[in-house]
């Protein structure tokens, strides 16, 4: 043994978990994947393409930015990588190109690094990105095609925005994605694939998915606009919405109870939207208002600590 | 079996294969015997003897100063070769004797006694002159914690055999090496708080000490094995507390306001060692392990014999270590040298190899909430962290960072690999020096 061994002498715990930033970015990504490959299915190669050029500009994004900013080079955790397929997720299949190269960069550069880049932004920039898009350029954002053919997406049909003689798409056909929509949110089957996968690695809790797709349920069926009442939960943006947008790390509360306030929140939003507002969709909305709240509550919903007398 | 368990906590791999069936072997120490004054919670005793006096084993060389403090006993027999300020395990420096060992192990002539003839009184004093201490690490002075304030009604008394941290297996071999003697200790404790019942916490992967314990306690009416899952940290007191009597210990209150008073496993040994065989405290057993060691052992030490002698008497280094760390990995410290005293709350020797113990660099938070979902004290820790790293009292108050308890599992579930603990034990130091 050696008389001047340096041992490292800091602080306990002296192990960790085998969990990181990157593997926990890893597993979001392949609860993505069903619904990429249903994307691609329907939206054949154009919704490839919007998906590849979508992770591409996020992660160039991060990349330049932080050189430019002469800050530390973090696009290897995989977090742009989530957000540019869930940005394309967000898009319809038709846009030209150069729609996910700038919410690309809206997304990344000014929704998360102004804010202080992973961890520190206040809004969902995938859908941030979105809202500023359509915001934009409305008409492109919503041209849906399908099959090779103009078509409406299903809640736009509902709300009676298309001309009558529009028919609304059976439940069968909005459960497994073939319908008018953005490339990521039309297949329910294949996000609750992947969303069952994230329960499992324990990457989501069930709290916000739970809650905000209940809520949703519970209200719409009261209202009952659809011929029925799974119908309202199989369409629009609300599968991916709940399961992957709702529930992303940095933008929802990190209570418990915190959890349930938000997704309840974000189910009164989407449905008031759908039902009420003049846009046929309200997840995207509805969760980037609740993003706002998020910090009051968690001050409001602090748990209760081990022994505190009340 | 009905398991008990508490809210939160962590699995992180035991590693309990190395020892966990390695009977304990007595090592003699070969060098000099370096025996600190603190070794204790509280005030450290005062030397009684001085250059070249000549002590036996058993010998008081040290005096408790003060209401918290212990007495300090010669482990070893010989001739006192200097008594001068050393640096400990932990790098705090305290006076310590320094004791040329001769070998012969000469004994201060000692009595064996009947503990039922013996009133409260004499039995707390027999605890306090044999200078025992909490043996799980946190050496607090027994015969204070056995002597709690007269308004605190006692109704459990707990013996913490949980050893929740991995790797460390001295409580677990003890418990089946040493079974008779431990349900002495703890009928003697039992002696004090008559109305009290006994229960002995023990995590479910130690079946055969359950079952062996369960044997030994199967026809004594007011002391019950109590199998808990297991889970870290199942042995921190309070964690332990609510699992047996689904009682919280109170924030800012000691285990005695919840009427309960837990003693890890190896004390109460002491205790009947020191009551029944009139031994003081000599010393005790340490896992001597990890992917670093060739031969991971449960060695019985002499109190003061060097770290370096017990690692090569575990074979030595298969692989140069990381870290060397006095207890285990959750909580324990990590020593800067192997040439320091191993001491009464020497649980373990950890020798951990660079794949074993490397974390890599901390990065953002995520917010992922995963600490919050560990903590088992409730708390948020990432909001703690951030406090005390600003320095911001006010908040770190708001969040309740003085209820931390330390147990790592905010820093050991954290996928960004940051440094929580270490920041909230920096607050709560900087929070009570400014009070």
């Amino acid at each position: 043994m050696s008389e001047t061994t340096m041992y490292t002498v800091s602080s306990s715990p002296h192990i960790r978990a085998k969990d990181t930033t990157q593997s926990i970015m890893r597993d979001v990504i392949i609860g993505l994947l069903p619904a990429a490959i249903a994307g691609v299915y329907f939206f054949k190669l154009k919704a490839l393409l919007v998906i590849l050029v979508s992770v591409i500009s996020c992660v160039a994004s991060e990349y330049i930015w932080q050189k430019a900013a002469k800050q530390k080079n973090t696009t290897g955790d995989l977090s742009a990588v989530v957000t540019g397929l869930l940005l394309a997720f967000c898009l319809p299949a038709s846009v030209p190109l150069w729609i996910p190269v700038i919410g690309g960069i809206f997304a990344i550069i000014i929704v998360k690094q102004f804010f202080g880049g992973i961890g520190q932004n206040i809004m969902n920039p995938a859908l941030a990105a979105r809202a500023f898009l359509l915001a934009s350029w409305p008409v492109l954002m919503t041209t849906w095609t399908l099959d090779g053919v103009t078509t409406a997406t299903p809640l736009a049909i509902l709300k009676g925005k298309e001309v009558t003689g529009a028919v609304a798409p059976s439940l069968m056909n909005v459960f497994i994605g073939h319908v008018g929509g953005s490339i990521g949110e039309t297949s329910a089957l294949a996000l609750l694939i992947g969303g069952a996968y994230l329960l499992y690695k324990h990457v989501i809790d069930w709290r916000i998915p739970v809650t905000f797709i209940g809520t949703t349920f519970v209200i719409t069926a009261i209202v009952g606009r659809a011929p029925n009442p799974f119908y309202e939960l199989f369409t629009g943006g609300l599968m991916l919405g709940a399961i992957f947008m709702a529930t992303d790390y940095a933008t929802s509360p990190i209570t418990p109870k915190g959890k349930i306030i938000f997704g309840v929140g974000c189910g009164v939003l989407t449905s008031i939207i759908r039902i009420l507002g003049g846009y046929p969709e309200g997840v995207c909305y509805s969760i980037i208002i609740m993003n706002l709240f998020v910090p009051l509550i968690e001050r409001w919903t602090t748990p209760k600590i081990f022994g505190k007398v009340k | 079996m009905e398991l008990l368990t508490f809210k939160s906590g962590v699995h992180p791999p035991h590693g309990k294969h190395y020892t966990e069936n390695k009977q304990i072997e007595e090592y003699l120490p070969k060098g000099d015997i370096v025996i600190p004054m603190s070794q204790h919670i509280g005030a450290p005793a005062e030397p009684t003897v001085k250059k070249g006096d000549r002590v036996l084993v058993g010998q008081k060389i040290g005096e408790a100063k003060g209401f918290v403090s212990a007495n300090v006993h010669a482990s070893v027999s010989g001739t006192v070769k200097n008594v001068v300020p050393v640096t400990l395990f932990n790098g705090a420096k305290s006076t310590a004797v320094i004791i040329e060992n001769d070998g012969q192990y000469e004994e201060i002539p000692t009595e064996k006694k009947d503990y039922s003839k013996l009133s409260n009184e004499e039995i707390l004093n027999t605890i306090k002159e044999a200078g025992i201490v909490g043996m799980g690490g946190a050496t607090f002075p027994t015969h204070v914690k056995l002597a709690p304030p007269p308004d605190k009604k006692i109704e459990f008394i707990i013996v913490n055999a949980a050893e929740c941290e991995p790797y460390l297996t001295c409580d677990h071999r003890m418990m089946l090496e040493k079974t008779n003697e431990i349900i002495e200790g703890l009928k003697i404790i039992l002696k004090l708080f008559p109305n009290a019942k006994g229960y002995i916490g023990i995590e479910d992967n130690k079946m055969n000490a359950i079952q062996a314990m369960q044997e030994a306690v199967k026809n004594i009416a007011n002391i019950e094995v109590a199998a808990v899952k297991t889970k870290y940290p199942q042995g921190a007191e309070k964690q332990l507390i609510y699992a047996i009597t689904k009682r919280e210990v109170p924030s800012g209150g000691l285990p005695a306001d919840a009427g309960c008073i837990v003693q890890n496993v190896d004390t109460v040994y002491e205790i009947y060692n020191a009551v029944v065989n009139g031994k003081p405290l000599t010393s005790r057993v340490v896992t001597v392990t990890g992917d670093a060691v060739k031969e991971p052992r449960n060695i019985r030490f002499k109190i003061g014999t060097s770290v370096r002698e017990l690692v090569d008497f575990a074979g030595g280094f298969s692989e140069e270590p990381l870290k060397v760390i006095s207890g285990g990995p959750m909580m324990g410290m990590a020593m800067y040298s192997l040439d320091v005293p191993a001491t009464k709350g020497t649980s373990g020797i950890l020798c951990l190899t660079k794949s074993a113990a490397e974390i890599g660099e901390e990065s953002n938070c995520i917010s992922c909430g995963k600490c919050l979902q560990v903590c088992p004290m409730n708390l948020m820790p990432t909001k703690i962290a951030t406090a005390a790293a600003l320095n911001n009292f006010e908040m770190f108050n708001e969040f309740n960072g003085r209820d931390c308890i330390e147990c790592g599992c905010c820093s050991f579930i954290c996928p960004a690999k940051r440094h929580l603990l270490q920041r909230i034990r920096t607050g709560k130091k900087a929070v009570s020096k400014k009070k």
